[in-house]
């Protein structure tokens, strides 16, 4: 009985569970990367008490890959001293933490995750509950294999209708945002449900469980389905669903009913339509990151940028989630395709997102970016201005100079280029 | 008693500390470069026992715990906010710096105003008014008692946080 986070909690503890108790519940794994895993690690060690598991222990080079200071290099060595000593089997440097922990098979419907990055949330796509913590959290989580919970009451999230072309999971979240606000969804759990959920892939649905905690969200959920079976390749779907659930609020949003949604600088909801900002100039363009990093968004992108150059005054940098993406991309064609086009393609990982490495915007500057982010500072110098978008917005805007509307400016505008996948 | 300084709504982990100055695990680093863009002054400025007040959802965005980690580093004896995000909220319990939850202090004192604030009580005293900050919840509090999450840890395990089971 209860919402999809209740129903979760229920069967992780063998009793009913009730949002609002506080529960010490086991996980499944516990992920940390190269910026919270060093901090997780020396307050691991204060315990001076045996790594609970060393197989459910993730680590993930992904923030500053590879090392561009000898301050990062120090910080990656107490990762790789750490995983050495206690044999921690799951060390990776091939892209994104959240795309990695997905795409390893990490995450499971039903299941509970903890990760030290806020965009822990995404895994909930799959229908498992999981959660962004701290890396002292963490820490007490690689000695016990636990953590403890407020569980969280539930906000509805119905998106109704079909998604127009040019419109993305991108759009419909920061809709919701727009209306909710950037603290909307504080200590609370988010269902997204609803015909436009239910018609999109598991790429489409892990853009809007990661962009979750951008308005407060502790968790993001779809309840798993036929696609989430499909895309583990399991024989038969985990029976979860929310049953009789009670829910703090229900928002429904009308997908049918939107144009594309734009973040403007400096908070996630500063959201307007992309009419209003429409031909603002552009310095950079990154397409990538745990948001919209994926192939099916580097495939909208391709499309846009087939046989075409991106404007000499932008700067396009494109970089993939993941290895696995950004191997499928090249099997595809794809990443000729963005060379060609003048973008610049960077290794797998979290690329300009964060302004710590590649990428770094100057003072005065403007982005576009695809990412989740658009903070004063957040890519570089805080006098730099961010727009998040999606990625076709992304690709046109990246081939005009400009923000522009990838309804009107692709040159195959008429064409189905959303199922170009 | 301390000084307040004041800022305002959204105030995100990476104003407190950008992306750029957390490549290190060095606590008094974290310190010097806290606020380093939001409030560039503030870093060489603040004392011991000051007192930061923040507008709505302080501390939203990254999960990095460098940024209570940041603030602590200066010597600061709270943070009183209108509101906090879920995490930073957590992160500053677990390592032992004292968080606020009081929406009406924020309109009623400005920048540099004197301030007393018991910490344990959420009792807070500026410009001759009583302010009284939500008190934490259950575990919240165990923490603050032991120290830190991993005092608590130490000393009880998961005892401690487990019996609020029962007493949900």
């Amino acid at each position: 009985m209860g919402t999809l986070t209740e129903e979760i909690f229920s069967r992780r503890l063998g009793r009913r569970i009730h949002a609002g108790e506080i529960v010490v519940a086991p996980v499944d794994y516990a992920m940390a990367h190269d910026v919270t895993g060093p901090l997780a690690i020396e307050a691991f060690r204060k315990l001076e008490v045996p790594l609970w598991d060393p197989e459910r222990v993730i680590m993930v080079f992904d923030h500053i890959l590879p090392a561009n200071t000898v301050a990062a290099a120090g910080l990656h060595k107490i990762v790789r001293d750490f995983a050495d000593e206690y044999g921690v089997t799951h060390v990776f440097q091939e892209g994104i933490c959240h795309q990695l922990m997905v795409e390893k098979g990490f995450v499971r419907p039903g299941g509970i995750v903890v990760g030290a990055d806020s965009h822990s949330t995404t895994y909930g796509a799959l229908g498992c509950f999981s959660a962004g913590f701290g890396s002292t959290d963490i820490a007490v989580t690689f000695a016990t294999g636990k953590t403890w919970f407020r569980v969280p009451e539930t906000i509805r999230i119905n998106l109704h209708g079909r998604m127009r072309a040019g419109i993305y999971p991108k759009d419909l979240a920061l809709q919701v945002i727009r209306r909710l606000g950037a603290e909307g969804a504080n200590y609370l759990a988010v269902e997204w449900g609803g015909e436009a959920v239910e018609a999109m892939s598991i790429d489409e649905r892990l853009t809007l469980t990661n962009l979750t905690v951008d308005f407060g969200g502790k968790a993001g959920l779809c309840e798993p389905d036929e696609e989430t079976r499909r895309y583990l390749g399991e024989a038969e779907a985990l029976d979860l669903h929310p049953i009789a659930p009670v829910y703090r609020s229900v928002i429904d949003v009308d997908a049918e009913r939107l144009e594309p949604q734009i973040a403007c600088p400096p908070a996630i909801d500063n959201v307007q339509d992309l009419s209003v900002v429409e031909g603002t100039r552009l310095d950079e363009v990154f397409i990538g990151s745990c948001t919209n990093g994926r192939i099916e968004d580097l495939a909208i992108v391709a499309s846009f940028f087939k046989g075409r150059q991106v404007n000499p005054q932008t700067r396009t940098i494109v970089v993939p989630a993941s290895k696995q993406v950004y191997m499928e991309a090249l099997s595809r064609g794809y990443i000729q395709t963005f060379m060609e086009a003048g973008a610049l393609v960077m290794n797998a990982g979290c690329g300009p997102c964060l302004g710590r490495q590649h990428g770094v915007l100057g003072p005065g500057e403007r982005a576009l970016s695809t990412s989740n982010r658009n903070y004063a500072g957040r890519m570089g110098s805080p006098q730099a201005e961010i727009y998040l978008a999606n990625p076709a917005v992304a690709a046109a805007s990246a081939l005009a100079g400009a923000i522009a509307d990838p309804r009107t400016s692709a040159p195959h505008a008429s064409s189905a280029w959303r199922s170009v996948n | 008693m301390g000084r307040v300084f004041k800022f305002g709504d959204g105030i995100s982990t990476d104003a407190i500390i950008p992306g750029r100055y957390n490549v290190t695990t060095d606590p008094a680093a974290l310190g010097k470069a806290c606020f380093i863009e939001a409030r560039p002054d503030f870093a060489a400025t603040v004392q011991p026992g000051d007192v930061v007040v923040g507008g709505r959802n302080f501390g939203c965005g990254s999960s990095r715990e460098h940024a209570p980690m940041a603030i602590k580093a200066t010597g600061v004896q709270v943070v009183i906010a209108r509101s906090f995000a879920r995490i930073f909220y957590r992160n500053a319990i677990n390592i032992g710096l004292p968080v606020i939850q009081c929406d009406a202090l924020y309109d009623a004192v400005n920048d540099a105003d004197s301030i007393t604030v018991d910490v344990r009580s959420g009792s807070i005293s500026a410009r001759d008014l009583t302010f009284q900050g939500e008190t934490p919840g259950p575990v919240a509090f165990a923490i603050m008692e032991a120290g830190t999450l991993l005092d608590l840890i130490k000393s009880k395990g998961w005892s401690a946080i487990e019996t609020q089971e029962v007493a949900r």
